[in-house]
C-alpha cells in the first residue's frame, strides 16, 4: 500500500480477533506508561489483538488549539497513515480520541481526498472505556479494588464523545469498589492543555473548586479517563496535602493498581 | 467605553483577589445552572426547538439585506423612522440629533447591551442629556459608575450589602434610619425613586431582542416592567438594535422566545414580552408620538460570510457565561469590554479587533459547556479556535509561546527523533522525581508548579518499555 493512497475499507474478518492500534497519547507515553499497559490488558482480555505503532507521538492538539493548523495537519496525516490499516484505533483519553475522531476532519477543508481519508479513519477511532462497552459489548470487568472512588467526567470525552455512563457501568462491576459521586463532576478541572500554564491563576481557581468537590465526595480515590486532567487534579490535591489517591480509570478496571498512584512515591 | 481587554491577565488576577466579587460570583454558579437544566428538562421538544431556532437565524443571515429592507419598510409604513448607523459614532450622532430636536434633557433607558456597545450614556452626559437606567441592575451599576458584568444580570458582581450602601449614599432624601435589610425593600425603594423619572423623561430608549420584518415591530423581554414604562410614557421612543436582530415573522420570534428565557433564567417566558410597532395611532390610549429605530452595523456585516458568521445567531441569553468556569472564576469585568464570557470571547475580537481582544479567545479551556447549552447551537469553542488561528497567522501570540510550539512541533513530526529525545528527558526526570513521586518546583515549569505539584514520570516511556517487551517476547 502506498503511503498516500487511501486503503480499501474492510470490516474485521468474521472469526478473527479485531486488530486494534493503540494510540498511547503523549502524556501516557511519557508520564504514566502503566495506563497504556492497562489499556492493552483490558482489550486483550476482551479478545482483541493490540499493536502499538512506533510512528506516533502526539495527537496534535497543542498545535491545533494554538491556531497552528499547518503543523496540526501534518501530524494528523502522519497519525492517519500510521493507524488506518487497523480495524480500530483506541486511545486511553477522551480528549485525544476526540481530536482524532472529531477534529482531524476539520483540518482538510478544500482537500476532498484527504477529507475522505480522515472520515474513514474517524469511524475507527474510539476512547478506551467506551470502546470496551459500546463496541466490544463489555458490561463488567474482572477486577477488585477495596475502597471508595469518585469519577470526574473529562470535558472532551463527556461533551464531544458522550462518555458518561460507560465508565460508571464498568466501575460498578469492580469488586469492593464503592462509587461516590462528587458535586459538579461534569465541570472542567481547569487543565485545558496549554491553558493551565498560559493562565495559571485562573486555572488554579478552577482546579481549587474541583478539589473541594472531590474532597467533599468523601471518596478515597479519584478516577478519570484523561491523564492531563488527572495530573492537574493530582498535582493540586498533593499540593493541598490531600490523602486522596488519583488514578486513570483503566488502571482500576484492569486490576493494575500495584504502581504508586499519580504523584505518589514508591511504597516501601 | 474604555477597553481594558489587553490587560485581561491583570484584570483576572485582581478579580481573583476580590473577595466581594468572588462571593457574588458564587450566585452565578448556584442559581442559573440548575434553573436552566430544570426548564430544559421540562420541555420534551427543547432540543428540537434549539434546532429550529438555529435554522431560523441561519436563514435570516443568508438573506439579511432582504429582511432588513422589509423590516425598515414596515416601520416607515407604520409612521416610524429608520436610521442606518454604520458604526458606534454614527449611532451616537443620530441619537443625539433626535435628543436635540426634541430639546430632551432626560432620557429613560430600558436595559440594552447595544447602548453599552456604543457608549451612549457617557456621550449623552457630555452633551447635557441625562440618561436614567430603569432596569434595577442597570440602575445599581449606574449609581456605582460601573459597567454591566453580565449581559442579562448586569449587577451580578454586586452583593446586597453593597447595594444598600449605594442607595443610602444616593437616596439622601429618604429617612437614613430606614430598614433596607430585605432585598424586596431595596427593590421597592428603587421602584419608587424611578417612578418619577419615567414621567420626567423626554425620550425613552430601549434595545430590542427581536425585530420582526413581517410587521415592523421591535420586541423586548423584561422581568420588571421597566421597559414598558420606558417606551410608553415619554413622547419619543428610540429603539437601538444591531442588524442581526431581525427575524422574518412573529411566528419565528415566538419559536426563538421559547428557548430564550429557558436558557437565560430558566423561566418559561420572561414576565413581560413587549411589542412596539410605530408611534401611537389616533385610536391608541397611550404610546409615543414619535418612534425611531437606529439600526447598527458596527462590524457585523463584515462577519457575514466569514468563519464567525454563526456568532450572529446569538440572542444574548447569557447561558454561555452562566456555565463557563472561566467566567465563574473572574467575572465579566475582567474581559475588558462590553461582552464577557464565551460569547464575548468570540464577538469582542470581531468588533474591536483581535489585536486588542486577543486574550479572550485564548482564555478558555475548551471545556465545551458553553456550546452544550447555547440555545442557538453556536460552536463557540470552534470559533475561539478560529481567532487563535488568526492570531497565529498574524504572529500576534507571544514569541516564547511560538518558539516553544515550533520546537515541540519539530519533534512531534519526527517520531524516531522524538522517541529518542523523550527517552533521555523522561529518564532524567523520573530519576529526579523518584524520591517524592512529584515535583514542587521545576525550572521552566513555573506556570504549572506555582500552584500545583507536577507528578513525576513513572520511569521509562511506554514506547521504550513496549519495544523491550516485544523484543524479549
Amino acid at each position: 500500500m502506498s503511503a498516500d493512497a487511501a486503503p480499501a475499507q474492510t470490516p474485521p474478518p468474521a472469526g478473527l480477533p479485531p486488530r486494534v492500534g493503540l494510540f498511547v497519547t503523549c502524556l501516557v507515553d511519557l508520564f504514566r506508561p502503566s495506563v497504556g499497559f492497562a489499556a492493552v490488558k483490558l482489550m486483550e482480555d476482551a479478545g482483541c489483538t493490540v499493536e502499538v505503532p512506533a510512528a506516533q507521538t502526539c495527537c496534535g492538539q497543542p498545535a491545533f488549539n494554538s491556531g497552528d493548523r499547518a503543523d496540526a495537519r501534518d501530524i494528523a496525516k502522519a497519525v492517519i497513515r500510521a493507524f488506518e490499516g487497523y480495524d480500530y484505533v483506541v486511545a486511553p483519553s477522551g480528549s485525544c480520541a476526540s481530536m482524532l475522531k472529531k477534529h482531524y476532519v476539520e483540518l482538510f477543508d478544500g482537500d476532498p481526498a484527504a477529507m475522505e481519508r480522515a472520515n474513514l479513519f474517524s469511524a475507527k477511532v474510539f476512547e478506551l472505556v467506551s470502546f470496551l462497552t459500546d463496541v466490544l459489548g463489555l458490561d463488567q470487568v474482572e477486577a477488585a479494588f477495596s475502597g471508595s472512588a469518585t469519577y470526574h467526567d473529562s470535558c472532551s470525552g463527556l461533551r464531544e464523545l458522550g462518555i458518561e455512563r460507560q465508565p460508571r457501568k464498568l466501575l460498578q462491576s469492580v469488586e469492593g469498589l464503592e462509587l461516590k459521586e462528587m458535586q459538579d463532576s461534569d465541570v472542567c478541572c481547569g487543565f485545558g492543555g496549554t491553558f493551565c500554564v498560559k493562565y495559571p491563576d485562573i486555572s488554579n481557581k478552577i482546579v481549587s473548586e474541583k478539589t473541594r468537590c472531590i474532597e467533599e465526595s468523601g471518596a478515597e480515590l479519584l478516577l478519570a479517563g484523561d491523564l492531563g486532567c488527572l495530573m492537574n487534579m493530582a498535582g493540586k490535591l498533593k499540593r493541598e496535602g490531600s490523602r486522596i489517591e488519583v488514578r486513570h480509570v483503566a488502571e482500576v478496571l484492569a486490576g493494575m493498581t500495584e504502581q504508586p498512584a499519580i504523584g505518589e512515591k514508591k511504597r516501601g | 467605553m474604555h477597553i481594558t481587554s489587553p490587560a485581561f491577565k491583570d484584570n483576572a488576577r485582581a478579580a481573583l483577589d476580590d473577595d466581594a466579587l468572588q462571593r457574588a460570583l458564587g450566585n452565578v454558579r448556584s442559581g442559573f445552572i440548575g434553573k436552566r437544566a430544570k426548564a430544559a428538562a421540562a420541555l420534551p421538544e427543547f432540543e428540537q426547538l434549539r434546532d429550529a431556532a438555529r435554522d431560523i437565524k441561519d436563514h435570516v443571515l443568508a438573506h439579511l439585506d432582504l429582511y432588513l429592507e422589509a423590516y425598515a419598510d414596515k416601520v416607515e409604513a407604520s409612521g416610524g423612522h429608520v436610521h442606518w448607523a454604520q458604526d458606534a459614532e454614527d449611532a451616537r450622532r443620530i441619537i443625539l440629533g433626535i435628543c436635540e430636536a426634541k430639546k430632551a434633557r432626560t432620557v429613560t433607558k430600558g436595559k440594552s447591551m447595544i447602548t453599552e456597545e456604543i457608549g451612549l450614556n457617557a456621550f449623552l452626559e457630555e452633551h447635557a442629556v441625562t440618561p436614567v437606567e430603569t432596569d434595577l441592575g442597570e440602575y445599581i451599576i449606574q449609581l456605582r459608575g460601573e459597567h454591566p458584568s453580565h449581559i442579562i444580570a448586569p449587577a451580578v458582581h454586586v452583593n446586597k450589602d453593597q447595594v444598600e450602601e449605594d442607595f443610602r449614599r444616593v437616596h439622601t432624601h429618604l429617612d437614613p434610619a430606614r430598614n433596607l435589610e430585605e432585598p424586596t425593600t431595596l427593590l421597592s425603594e428603587a421602584r419608587a425613586v424611578l417612578r418619577d423619572k419615567y414621567f420626567q423623561a423626554d425620550i425613552g430608549i430601549t434595545g430590542a431582542n427581536f425585530l420582526v420584518a413581517e410587521t415592523g415591530s421591535s420586541i423586548i423581554v423584561t422581568n420588571e416592567g421597566n421597559g414598558d414604562l420606558t417606551q410608553i410614557l415619554p413622547k419619543t421612543h428610540i429603539v437601538v438594535a444591531s442588524v442581526e436582530k431581525v427575524v422574518p415573522t412573529l411566528e419565528d420570534m415566538s419559536q426563538i422566545l421559547r428557548v430564550l428565557a429557558r436558557s437565560a433564567t430558566g423561566q418559561d417566558m420572561s414576565v413581560y414580552t413587549t411589542l412596539s410597532t410605530g408611534p401611537k395611532r389616533p385610536e391608541d390610549p397611550d404610546g409615543p408620538e414619535d418612534y425611531h429605530v437606529v439600526l447598527l452595523d458596527n462590524g457585523r456585516s463584515a462577519m457575514l460570510g466569514s468563519e464567525f458568521q454563526e456568532m450572529l445567531r446569538c440572542i444574548r441569553c447569557g447561558a454561555c457565561m452562566n456555565h463557563c468556569p472561566v467566567y465563574h472564576a473572574v467575572g465579566g469585568h475582567a474581559y475588558g469590554w462590553v461582552y464577557p464570557g464565551p460569547m464575548g470571547a468570540v464577538l469582542t475580537p470581531s468588533l474591536i479587533g483581535v489585536d486588542q481582544a486577543g486574550h479572550l479567545p485564548n482564555a478558555s479551556t475548551f471545556c465545551g459547556r458553553c456550546e452544550s447549552v447555547c440555545p442557538m447551537r453556536i460552536p463557540l469553542p470552534k470559533m475561539m479556535r478560529h481567532w487563535r488561528e488568526r492570531e497565529f497567522s498574524r504572529n500576534l501570540n507571544p514569541a516564547a509561546a511560538r518558539y516553544g510550539l515550533g520546537l515541540w512541533a519539530f519533534f512531534a513530526k519526527r517520531p524516531a527523533v522524538y522517541h529518542a529525545a523523550m527517552r533521555l528527558a523522561i529518564g532524567t526526570l523520573s530519576r529526579l522525581g523518584r524520591r517524592s513521586g512529584r515535583f514542587a518546583s521545576l525550572p521552566f515549569a513555573g506556570g504549572w508548579t506555582r500552584f500545583r505539584d507536577l507528578p513525576a514520570p513513572q520511569g521509562a516511556t511506554f514506547q521504550a518499555q513496549w519495544a523491550k517487551k516485544r523484543k524479549s517476547a
